[in-house]
């Protein structure tokens, strides 16, 4: 497959044929990024005529200076971290734990346990009776809602539990001939030889905590407890429309265009920072947890 | 033995009783059995309880709640207090446009999401598969599976300013080429085509990781004597690699069909407004706005109720179909 002289005319033209199609979308995929970080650096003036196309016109750091002298920006900022990490806690003290459980063949029930944790995955209530729980649990518009409302999932149990299965139960046996208890053979035994998939684990609630919105939005009522998508919805969504913040606009040196570009900049980078872990275990994590599933 | 008169050991019954008891007694019973393993493994069940507390408490017990759809509900009396009227919210549902139109519309954008999302993962992986140069090949799949980790917010964000009005580069292309601006998110005739572009740009090339997997896992021995009977790369595509993959696809299928009605609708809260929902509003917009918004719980849960039999009855449905003409199903 990978001897080129081997291929005939027709395979040639095939491979080549092949590359650009691919090399057209992967710019494709690029350029919506170029564009925004290209209209976040432009003058209002010149990306409100869309000049805008590739590169900057009118060099301009206006647009920042808006987005990060409000304050609200900083608080949501805060905010979200405090729910990605609170949240990521709270989900590998939960999944750990229960996946190791679920792991040993000595525990009674087990079919009936995992069918439990399989069947959320498929069947869910729905939206109403959620958010009426959540109500009702006295969980609405606070921090601890959001962190423990979303801490579970059955893919993540499911996923940390193959890991655990795969490792030889003999660790156990010698660990509890050695005197240990169960949360000694987890936390000194099998978690130090679970590290990719815990890693794997923290990464899924990583990214889901950071890029959620719409619960937040639907339990949260507190301005100063919303992260930050709710906020860059806020002004992405809402803001085009509001006639008061248009007026602002009149004579600045940024647009809506280039504030939104401005403030979606400023939100990716955390993302695009941890981007070459995220790929390196998602490809692998999926793959775990569907297979045994 | 006891036919001797002056025998006084034990009698035949009393031999046989004896007998059963010493094995009783040897036996421990079911009881004890269990206290055993608590008491040796008490430690597991603790580790168990936290998760299945919290799949009961948040998971299982809004199923309970669920019965408001069938419940003239009320705050005050709660779900067990609400009185039942059966069937009437669904009555009303059937008979109200706007749910209509909503099923209508979450339907057709499933259907288009379905013809037009579906195969791109599929044709980027074997596509991915044909590419020669390892640098390339990982090069535009670190690029081709980002968009899947950004967030929706800030996706939507990028299609509302590409395509606005004046400022946006699509419309800047319509100008050059001579064609007037036009406003697209306010035109529900161009709803569907952009909401299911931009689901397919944020998750086709993530959802192609699967397919290279199963690609990966084709034996190349089929490859080579593709070779020695001088097939072509395009013929070896479509006679080995495709139908080698076919049983993930069909997977795949499955799956997808029993999350159709679940279409992203994050995405099309956030792109939809007022004067797109002839074409943009689907059962779950629905839901959110009767039911979140306007605080009809009974009829919103009542129309999620519809939602999860449909995408039950299509999951089964699809993976009967596929049990019955091929040999792959889910279960």
């Amino acid at each position: 497959m990978t001897n080129m002289n081997l291929y005939s005319r027709g395979d040639k033209l095939f491979v080549i044929v092949n590359m650009v199609l691919i090399a057209l979308f992967t710019i494709s995929t690029l350029y919506p990024f170029i564009y925004i970080a290209s209209l976040s650096m432009s003058t209002g003036f010149e990306a409100r005529a869309g000049n805008v196309i590739l590169t900057p016109v009118g060099f301009t750091l206006e647009a920042y200076k808006r987005v990060l002298s409000e304050p609200q920006f900083w608080i949501s900022y805060r905010n979200t971290f405090i729910y990605t990490i609170g949240g990521t806690l709270m989900s590998l003290a939960f999944i750990i734990p229960g996946a190791y459980a679920l792991s040993r063949k000595q525990l009674y029930g087990r079919r009936f346990w995992n069918l439990m944790v399989a069947f959320t995955m498929w069947f869910n209530a729905g939206l109403i009776p959620f958010f009426l729980n959540m109500r009702d649990l006295g969980l609405l518009d606070s921090y601890f809602g959001i962190i423990i409302g979303f801490a579970v999932n059955g893919f993540n149990i499911i996923l940390m539990r193959n890991f655990f299965e795969a490792i030889p139960q003999s660790f156990e046996e010698a660990a509890r001939m050695d005197g240990a208890n169960e949360f000694q053979v987890l936390w000194k035994v099998y978690m130090p030889l679970s590290k990719p998939a815990i890693a794997t684990v923290a990464l899924f609630c990583i990214v889901s905590r950071w890029n959620g919105f719409f619960w937040a939005m639907v339990l949260l009522q507190d301005e100063d407890k919303i992260p930050l998508q709710v906020y860059l919805r806020h002004v992405i969504v809402e803001l085009t429309d509001d006639v008061a913040f248009a007026t602002t606009l009149i004579n600045a040196p940024y647009s809506m265009e280039t504030v939104s570009a401005a403030i979606i900049v400023c939100s990716i980078i955390p993302i695009l920072l941890i981007y070459p872990f995220l790929q390196k275990y998602f490809s692998k994590g999926i793959l775990l947890g569907g297979v045994k599933e | 033995m006891s036919s001797d008169p002056n025998f006084t050991g034990p009698t035949t019954e009393e031999l046989v009783f004896d007998a059963s008891e010493a094995t009783r007694r040897r036996r421990p019973s079911r009881i004890v059995k269990v206290g055993d393993h608590l008491k040796r493994e008490w430690q597991l069940y603790l580790m168990l309880l936290p998760t299945i507390v919290w799949l009961i408490v948040f998971l299982y017990k809004p199923m309970y709640g669920l019965q408001i759809a069938f419940k003239d509900y009320s705050i005050f009396r709660g779900v067990a207090g609400s009185a039942w009227i059966g069937f009437e919210h669904f009555d009303t549902l059937f008979n109200n446009d706007q749910f209509l139109r909503a099923v209508r519309n979450t339907i057709i954008m499933s259907a288009y999401s379905l013809l037009f999302g579906f195969p791109v993962p599929i044709l980027l992986a074997l596509m991915f598969n044909e590419i020669l140069n390892q640098t390339f090949k990982k090069t535009a799949q670190t690029i081709v599976y980002l968009p899947h980790f950004i967030s929706s917010v800030i996706i939507a964000g990028i299609v509302i300013t590409a395509f606005s009005p004046s400022a946006g580069i699509v419309n800047t292309i319509l100008e050059w080429i001579g064609v007037d601006p036009v406003y697209f998110l306010t035109k529900p005739e161009w709803f569907r085509p952009i909401f299911v572009g931009t689901t397919i740009w944020q998750e086709a090339g993530f959802q192609s990781i699967v397919y290279l997997a199963a690609i990966a896992g084709v034996s190349p021995t089929l490859y080579e004597s593709a070779v020695v009977d001088g097939a072509s790369r395009w013929q070896m595509m479509w006679k080995i690699t495709v139908p080698s993959i076919m049983p993930t696809i069909i997977i795949m299928l499955i799956i997808r069909i029993g999350n159709l009605l679940e279409i992203s609708f994050e995405m099309i809260i956030l792109l939809y407004q007022p004067a797109t929902y002839a074409t943009a509003d689907v059962v779950n917009t629905f839901i959110y706005r009767q039911g979140i918004q306007g605080g009809q719980y009974d009829l919103a849960a009542a129309a999620g109720l519809f939602n999860a039999v449909v995408a039950f009855t299509l999951v089964m449905t699809a993976n009967a179909i596929s049990k019955r003409y091929s040999r792959t199903s889910l279960w």
